[in-house]
């Protein structure tokens, strides 16, 4: 497929790894941007989603659900029955004074006999329900041919709708009520795709893709993370799923095919020159300029995100002005270096990214 | 015994002994006693370094988005706890009471390689000390406790630590490959005259089974350290899948290892627990025949279990069906084990010192460690709850909750031997308290961290309800538990000063350990008593002749 290539030439890249043990105090908190869903310019108001196993926005997440509640009943009866029986002991066969030797019980087979047998009937139970439960959640795929490919970076994420062949990064459109096939891939170590309103969870390796099946019930913007240990910033690589009917997501991905018109005004002009003479371009794509950059998201459409690096802070003029200084404060670690660029010079970079819509 | 021999009756701690006095004594010493006090004191002083990290990484977590440590720091943090906390303290420990009581409790002279013996420890030291060292070498290990590839290639992982953390770990896996095989020859050729195999004490079947354990599963770990090693140094591409390697090797060769190695750290536990229930409840063990043989299942079955940490890597159905059907099955003889020792107490005269207690709360707290097991075997649950808090909360609610608070209870139950003292029984509850409420308050919200998508091992969360409340009230806790140990420490110094003498037998025990002095001799007895049943110190009390199991 047409994404391959690109896969191969990110596996190529070394990562650098390096340590950073003294932090940055006066960092820029990326704090309390959830609200930013609600009022952002432009973005249409969306509710967001509660991220928790038990908000299950979807019918696979709904039947992991009830296989959950299914375990936690099992659970509860056998915690309590473990519970009281040792609580009577405890409060029942304390020692009392003068009290002579007690019997000495070797056993009784039939009795133990009985306490294997009737754990291993649960067991069987839940052993079928897990099985009926896994062909609901995510069934083998025959054809692989996947409505997204999700591809995973240290510590963005990559989406590739190969149908229409929009591109675009950390925030994934999807629409309401379709069953997608997700493709999972990673371009250099292993991660793992996680929103827990819309069900499981799947390991993104080099190498060995990997399948998952996604409908998405109810619209709104869903959290999600990477789940699996990937290095430095895996606490900064969050997921957006942002759930739309269909002619909003139709509409929303004629958007991302069109080239986005070219800058106008003074300061979005001097940013756009700027984004091509500093080493931005080394790194990132911009359809129609001379970036053409694969290491770090397509900034295509940069100005349309509600979130910037993955997660990290919400989408502003401000927070990215900040974000172009020095990245490093915000996601130390993160292989985007500082540019040594002046306010002014990050300010007007950001116009320009800020108007690629 | 020791009314026979006068030279005896004055050694009533540890510091009377003169064959213990001096540095030297300590270091060229091939005494079984010695090495497993060693292991013992060794263990608790990386388990005080590993609780400081925990405490670091919850005074990160407090609040959203802290500035407290820097991402790398915590990295290199969490993997030291983990690896602290698995290798370096709790293998240990379990080595530690092994060595210590296996010999005595057989009615032997000392382990039957007693050089070998020693050679364990020292290698384990010096591994572990390697490990720390990684800190002033260039930077500690930063990748999980379980350092999964490719994350951990030279690409992705260029300081040294990887290096240090794989070298560490096959020094000391050598060391503890040495120390199973003395186990288990020591079980099978030293027993005392009468004591057949189906006469050994439970806290035996355990170390003896285990030990197959330690020495099947480590070689997978030792594997894997070697090419991982080759990948680093030689640039061999075993974890490399863009030169035909595969990401997924790693893992499993490492849980064909690390999950047996769960076990390992569990069954020394079983152990202890099915010695001190019975002896603090007046009853002989309940089902003795099937607490011996659900180990022997357990050890059968951990071997056919790794998968399950691999759940979310997109394994094939058949795959899927059949791990999940044996990580159900492990469930059972590990249940049948609770209902045992429930069934000891059941109808017995209890006595609550502090082993008791923890033995009594570790029933209970492992129970809920085993049901959130449980739950990942349910694969689409694990889909949506491994890589969590929810997996943090289980792990440590097995190996806190579980494995650490029975050697607390073996730890009060065998002190007055190891030492000749008693420890506190008024400090000892105020530990055992403040312990439970510590431990709990700590770890319990972490299930619903977990339930809300928390992912484990992340240095930071954005402000999320409910995610900011959940991590202070555990980071808050967590200074409970903190505080709980210092109580113990503070247990231990005072009883080895000014600690009540303990004499032969305080608890009425029942085992062999209890038939000599406390501490007891360099040679251990001088002379064993008859073997005729299960309970030899029963026997010699009630005059029974092997009538009583």
């Amino acid at each position: 497929m047409y994404w391959e290539g690109r896969v191969l030439i990110s596996n190529n890249l070394q990562m650098h790894g390096k340590t950073c043990l003294v932090h940055n105090s006066t960092a820029c908190a990326p704090a309390l941007f959830d609200v930013l869903t609600e009022d952002t310019q432009g973005q249409p108001r969306m509710k967001l989603q509660d991220t928790s196993v038990f908000d299950a926005n979807s019918p696979q997440a709904r039947a992991i659900l009830h296989l959950f509640y299914f375990d936690l009943a099992i659970s509860a009866v056998i915690f309590l029955t473990v519970a009281s029986l040792v609580l009577y002991a405890v409060i029942r066969f304390r020692q009392r004074p003068g009290e002579g030797e007690p019997f000495q019980d070797p056993g009784n087979p039939k009795l133990e006999t009985l306490w294997t047998v009737i754990p291993a009937l649960i067991l069987l139970a839940l052993l079928v329900a897990t099985a009926y439960t896994m062909r609901v959640v995510n069934p083998p795929v025959i054809r692989s041919d996947p409505n997204v490919a999700v591809i995973a970076h240290q510590w963005w994420w990559e989406y590739r709708y190969p149908h229409s062949g929009v591109l675009t990064a950390n925030e994934l459109h999807m629409p309401l009520g379709k069953k997608w096939l997700l493709r999972l891939e990673s371009a250099d170590v292993i991660h793992d795709f996680w929103v827990p309103g819309l069900g499981a969870k799947v390991d993104a390796i080099p190498g060995h893709p990997n399948y998952l099946w996604l409908t998405p019930s109810k619209t709104g913007v869903y959290l999600g993370t990477c789940a699996e240990f990937c290095g430095e910033e895996h606490a900064l690589m969050g997921i957006r799923v942002i759930v739309q009917s269909s002619e909003e997501f139709e509409a929303w991905q004629q958007s991302q095919l069109r080239v986005p018109a070219k800058p106008t005004g003074v300061e979005a002009e001097r940013g756009a020159r700027l984004f091509e003479e500093r080493t931005c371009m080394n790194c990132h794509t911009i359809a129609d300029t001379k970036a053409r950059g694969t290491v770090g998201p397509d900034l295509t459409h940069v100005g349309d995100r509600q979130t910037l690096g993955s997660g990290a802070i919400p989408n502003t003029l401000d927070q990215l002005t900040k974000w172009i200084m020095d990245p490093q404060k915000i996601k130390p670690g993160c292989n985007m270096p500082s540019l040594k660029l002046t306010e002014s010079q990050a300010h007007d970079i950001a116009v320009y990214l800020e108007a690629l819509k | 015994m020791s009314e026979e021999s006068p030279a005896n009756r004055a050694i009533t701690s540890l510091a009377d002994m003169k064959e213990y006095r001096g540095m030297l004594s300590w270091i060229t010493s091939v005494d079984h006693k010695q090495i497993g006090i060693l292991y013992i004191v060794s263990a608790f002083v990386f388990f005080l370094v590993g609780l400081g990290l925990a405490l670091a990484m919850r005074i990160q977590l407090m609040v959203p988005v802290s500035h407290f440590m820097s991402p790398g720091a915590y990295n290199q943090i969490f993997t030291m706890h983990g690896t602290t906390m698995v290798f370096l303290m709790a293998m240990p420990l379990l080595f530690g009471f092994s060595v210590y009581f296996v010999p005595l409790m057989i009615g032997a002279r000392d382990m039957a390689f007693p050089r070998l013996n020693a050679l364990g420890y020292w290698l384990y030291l010096f591994g572990a000390l390697m490990m720390y060292f990684s800190f002033v070498a260039g930077g500690a290990p930063d990748a999980g406790w379980f350092s999964y590839a490719p994350l951990t290639e030279k690409g992705y992982s260029s300081s040294p630590g990887i290096d240090y953390w794989a070298l560490s770990l096959l020094v000391m896996g050598a060391g503890s490959v040495a120390t199973g095989i003395n186990l288990i020859v020591t079980v099978l050729t030293l027993r005392a005259p009468g004591m057949t195999l189906t006469r050994t004490p439970l806290f035996i079947w355990m170390i003896f089974f285990n030990a197959f354990l330690v020495i099947l599963s480590l070689p997978a770990l030792n594997a894997a350290l070697v090419m991982i090693l080759a990948d680093r140094q030689l640039n061999a591409h075993f974890f490399s899948p863009a030169h035909g390697g595969s990401a997924l090797l790693w893992q499993n060769y490492f849980w064909l290892f690390g999950h047996p190695e769960v076990y390992i750290l569990v069954l020394p536990a079983f152990g202890v627990i099915s010695e001190v229930i019975p002896v603090f409840s007046r009853k002989v063990i309940y089902g003795y025949g099937f607490l011996a043989a659900s180990t022997i299942a357990i050890a059968f079955l951990s071997y056919g279990v790794w998968i399950h940490h691999m759940f979310a890597t997109g394994m094939s159905y058949v795959i899927l069906y059949v791990f999940a059907g044996s990580s159900m099955l492990i469930a059972i003889p590990t249940g049948i084990k609770i209902f045992n020792w429930i069934a000891t107490m059941w109808g017995g005269s209890i006595r609550f010192t502090t082993a008791m207690l923890f033995a009594t709360a570790f029933q209970i707290q492992f129970t809920v460690g085993g049901l959130s097991g449980v739950a990942f075997a349910a694969i689409p649950i694990d889909w949506q709850l491994t890589d969590s808090y929810f997996v943090v909360a289980h792990i440590h609610y097995v190996l806190l909750g579980g494995t650490l608070f029975a050697m607390f209870a073996g730890t009060y139950y065998w002190f007055p031997k190891v030492t000749g003292r008693l420890l506190s029984e008024k400090i000892g509850k105020l530990h055992f308290w403040l312990m439970v409420l510590g431990f709990n308050g700590t770890f319990f919200g972490m299930h619903w961290l977990g339930i809300a998508g928390m992912p484990r091992r992340a240095y930071t969360y954005l402000d999320r309800p409910p995610l900011g409340t959940l991590h202070l009230i555990s980071s808050l806790f967590a200074f409970v538990l903190a505080l709980a140990i210092l109580v113990f420490l503070w247990n231990v110094a005072r009883s080895l000063l000014k600690g009540e003498v303990a004499g032969d037998n305080p608890w009425g025990g029942w085992t062999l350990e209890w038939a000599t002095t406390s501490p007891p001799p360099v040679e251990n007895f001088d002379r064993v008593p008859s073997v005729r049943g299960r309970r030899p110190l029963w026997d010699l009390a009630h005059k029974t002749e092997g009538g009583q199991p």
